[in-house]
């Protein structure tokens, strides 16, 4: 549709973004018979949000449940999701997105999603989390494809740039398709276009200048407009504003959209040093599944915002694949001018290192309790002398998967204005996530939010109108 | 590590990335294939591209197709090592990268064949019966035995030069077991799950494609076997040609034609519908021609059987076996010669699955 055809018509239900809980808004506000338009501020090829980067949907069931084994029960989930946040979420929304989780992947199933056993080197999440066949791309295909079928319009490359409120009522948005602009009205609108990680310049004030060196994993498209037009509207928020949730990721990624593929899974195995070819945390913590989301945060508080990790030939095979492969060399002076690091320095950290590991049984899927000796700081498991060559290094930045500033919504997904609820404006997924999840994160709980969510505000949104 | 040709260092390049991903493990053999390994020897993308069907499902699902800048299209790039590799094991490799890629080159092939036939029929008359009036089982035979066994050299050579290329080693029953099970039910072009594939709508799945290939492939086995039983009806039992409806030939030859024609006229019909730019794109018009030729062969069989005892028959057996003739010393330099590496990767995965006890 042109933007000019779309102006002309008054639309019952707007949704502002593209991504799953665009989707699930628009299919739910569609089958209850509104006339929808989504607008979606990425083109075709992008479209989806970061949800065409996702993977999986953490669903409670309480017994198996598609291709879910065992069963995951409602505490069993809150707890999960009271360790990750430390306790930074709201109960009462939390456990409504979680005990609608178990009805939600029925539904996804009738909407054109198919899942798949648990992913080769996830085994751990076969309980927990279902997979989608082919990823989340896949899962945004499926759902414009029922959409369309429902029909709602579509509007690509097209950004909101405003919401025109009338005291708690919504009447219309501005719509920037290119160089053109037009006012579109409608009788209730749904904000899901989820965070502003896409926004550097934002993310640079609210986190300072270093966060100019991070690398954002998923799209370029959230950059958080209709976040920032809502709140200066005075529309109440949740989340720390100056927080994102950043993981460590291979440094020489793109600084968009790298997705799954930058993960490196090597920091266990291996010492990491920072650009002064110094060692600043213990490596073998914990398992790296529970450790990676705060080295994010321990590579952004190095100099340039830059790590390196370091292994030899006999830890090589222990992780996934990483999309690039790492620099090699036969010493460690020479792998040190491979990556720039200060040879003598990188030598001494690594003879100082080696001379601190002790015998001991490695096990490289549990905790083997193989720490150092009289090394600070120490390195806790899997502490193994870096001595066979070849040696590989691998280079570390954070990389930002969200932000948790958001808008405020009570349990009917209705965005809260400065005194009250606004009259027609419902809010779902990224944009409204920092709700729940305050802190950390939770695999496969982005997801969940969004659908629950998602599905929520599209009925609701639908009921108001018809 | 270092690839002989571009084709072979791009599908490298795309598989690292694939491997680093995986979210496309539910789709086809491939993937889990690709997941056994950490690194990727030129055997080793041969092996993958052979047996990749080209479902598209994957390219449909990534997330780093273009304009991202991973610029992923495997299909596309796996049916360029694909196209390159038969080139490679055909012999002689110049009619490969002929009939592989010019859809006039199989024209005139199917021309030449039908003139030849029908010079045979003008030169040499005969007096038998049914067809054999107009052409006697002997000049068939001194015809066709030998354009039917040469080619099967020729994809005798290729073949051993593929195994010898991917590491295969000695088959065993249970790997052709596997193999044939894949094949007859098209598992590979299923989607992982029943749905089908992504292939004449962009992202929608369908088993369209797969239905039309399973009646292609399955008609042509069919009157494989009707030719087959009118050899043995011949030569063992003295009982020569016309069969009656309710002969072997026929009841093989019949269905097998019909489904011959209508899958491969479907597959023609789907492949106009299909993005040219996920498979290997300059081997369109050549892989057209094949599909087309199939589907006269089949056609032009069911309409010398309609046509008996009248006068069309002459020209009808001259376009029918001329087509045959094409068909069959074409085979293995056209798109045919992908059924004998296709199954031939399937044999080889099944070994690999064996051995490694990732069987799925």
């Amino acid at each position: 549709m042109t933007l000019e055809t779309v102006a002309a018509q008054h639309w019952d239900v707007i949704v502002a973004g593209g991504g799953n809980a665009a989707l699930c808004a628009a299919i739910e506000a569609a089958e209850k018979g509104a006339r929808v338009l989504m607008v979606e501020a990425a083109p075709l090829p992008y479209r989806g949000g970061n949800s065409r980067h996702t993977r999986n949907f953490r669903c409670m069931h309480r017994g198996p449940l598609s291709v879910l084994t065992d069963s995951y029960g409602e505490d069993e989930y809150f707890d999960d999701l009271l360790r990750v946040t430390k306790a930074n979420t709201d109960e009462g929304l939390a456990r409504m997105a979680i005990r609608l989780s178990e009805e939600a992947l029925p539904w996804m199933e009738a909407h054109g999603i198919r899942f798949q056993p648990s992913l080769s080197g996830t085994l751990s999440l076969s309980r927990t989390n279902a997979f989608f066949l082919g990823g989340g791309k896949a899962l945004v295909n499926a759902y414009y494809r029922t959409a369309e079928a429902l029909g709602v319009r579509f509007l690509y490359e097209t950004q909101v740039t405003h919401v025109h409120l009338a005291g708690d009522r919504f009447e219309a948005v501005d719509l920037l398709c290119g160089e053109e602009m037009a006012t579109v009205s409608g009788s209730a609108i749904v904000l899901a276009s989820g965070g502003f990680q896409g926004d550097l310049d934002w993310l640079a004030r609210a986190w300072g200048p270093a966060a100019r060196n991070f690398l954002i994993r998923g799209t370029p498209y959230n950059r958080g407009v209709v976040l920032r037009d809502m709140l200066d509207q005075g529309t109440q928020s949740v989340g720390d504003p100056t927080q994102c949730h950043a993981v460590a990721i291979d440094g020489r990624a793109p600084k968009f959209d790298g997705g799954i593929v930058t993960r490196l899974d090597c920091v266990p195995f291996s010492v990491v040093v920072n650009k002064d070819g110094a060692r600043f945390y213990d490596e073998g913590e914990d398992v790296w599944p529970k450790r990676y989301a705060i080295w994010g945060r321990l590579v952004a508080a190095q100099p340039h915002q830059v790590a390196f990790s370091i292994i030899d030939n006999k830890s090589r095979e222990l992780f996934m694949p990483s999309v690039y492969p790492p620099e090699t060399a036969e010493t460690i002076d020479g792998l040190a001018q491979r990556l720039g690091l200060p040879g003598v320095k990188l030598r001494e950290t690594v003879e100082a290192f080696n001379a601190a590991c002790r015998d001991g049984t490695f096990h490289p899927t549990e905790l083997d309790g193989l720490a150092t000796e009289g090394l600070s700081p120490p390195k806790t498991n899997w502490a193994r002398p870096i001595l066979e060559p070849p040696f590989y290094g691998y280079t570390l930045r954070p990389g930002v998967t969200f932000t948790y500033l958001g808008l405020k919504v009570d349990d009917t997904a209705r965005v809260q204005g400065a005194s009250r609820a606004l009259e027609n404006v419902w809010a779902a997924g990224e944009i409204m996530a920092g709700s729940i999840l305050g802190q950390g994160y939770l695999a496969g709980f982005g997801m969940t939010i969004g659908t629950v969510f998602g599905r929520i505000a599209g009925r609701e949104a639908a009921s108001h109108v018809l | 590590m270092s690839y002989e040709t571009p084709a072979l260092t791009e599908a490298a390049r795309q598989v690292q990335i694939c491997n680093a991903c995986r979210y496309c493990e539910g789709y086809c053999s491939v993937f889990p294939a690709m997941f056994r390994e950490r690194t990727f020897a030129s055997g080793d993308l041969t092996q993958l591209a052979n047996l990749c069907h080209n479902c598209r499902g994957c390219y449909y699902a990534c997330q780093y197709t273009e304009p991202h800048e991973f610029a992923l299209n495997l299909p596309a790039a796996l049916a360029e090592a694909r196209r390159e590799s038969w080139e490679r094991f055909a012999w002689p490799g110049t009619l490969s990268r002929l009939f592989q890629r010019s859809g006039v080159a199989v024209a005139a092939a199917l021309v030449l064949g039908v003139v030849l036939l029908f010079a045979a029929i003008r030169a040499v008359p005969d007096t038998g019966n049914g067809f054999y009036a107009y052409m006697s089982h002997a000049l068939m035979v001194a015809i066709f035995a030998p354009a039917f066994l040469a080619p099967l050299v020729v994809i005798g050579i290729g073949l051993r030069r593929y195994w010898a290329e991917v590491g295969g080693q000695r088959v065993q029953w249970s790997d052709l077991r596997n193999a044939g099970r894949s094949a007859a039910t098209m598992r590979n072009l299923s989607g992982g799950q029943g749905q089908g594939c992504n292939f004449e709508d962009e992202d929608r799945f369908t088993n369209t494609r797969r239905y039309l290939h399973q009646a292609t492939m399955w008609g042509f086995l069919l009157c494989f076997a009707s030719t087959s039983s009118g050899t043995v009806l011949h030569y063992g039992f003295g009982l020569e040609a016309p069969y009656g409806l309710f002969s072997l030939p026929k009841l093989l030859g019949v269905p097998g034609g019909i489904l011959l024609t209508v899958g491969a006229f479907g597959l023609a019909w789907l492949k106009t519908k299909a993005d040219p730019a996920l498979g290997a794109a300059h081997l369109w018009g050549g892989e057209m021609a094949f599909v087309l030729l199939l589907g006269l062969t089949g056609a032009t069989g069911l309409a010398l059987y309609a046509a008996t005892g009248t006068g069309a028959v002459p020209a009808l057996l001259a376009i029918h076996l001329g087509a045959v003739l094409a068909l069959f010393l074409t085979t293995p330099y056209s798109k045919m010669a992908h059924g004998f590496y296709r199954f031939a990767a399937l044999v080889r995965d099944a070994q690999i699955a064996r051995r490694t006890g990732t069987a799925d």
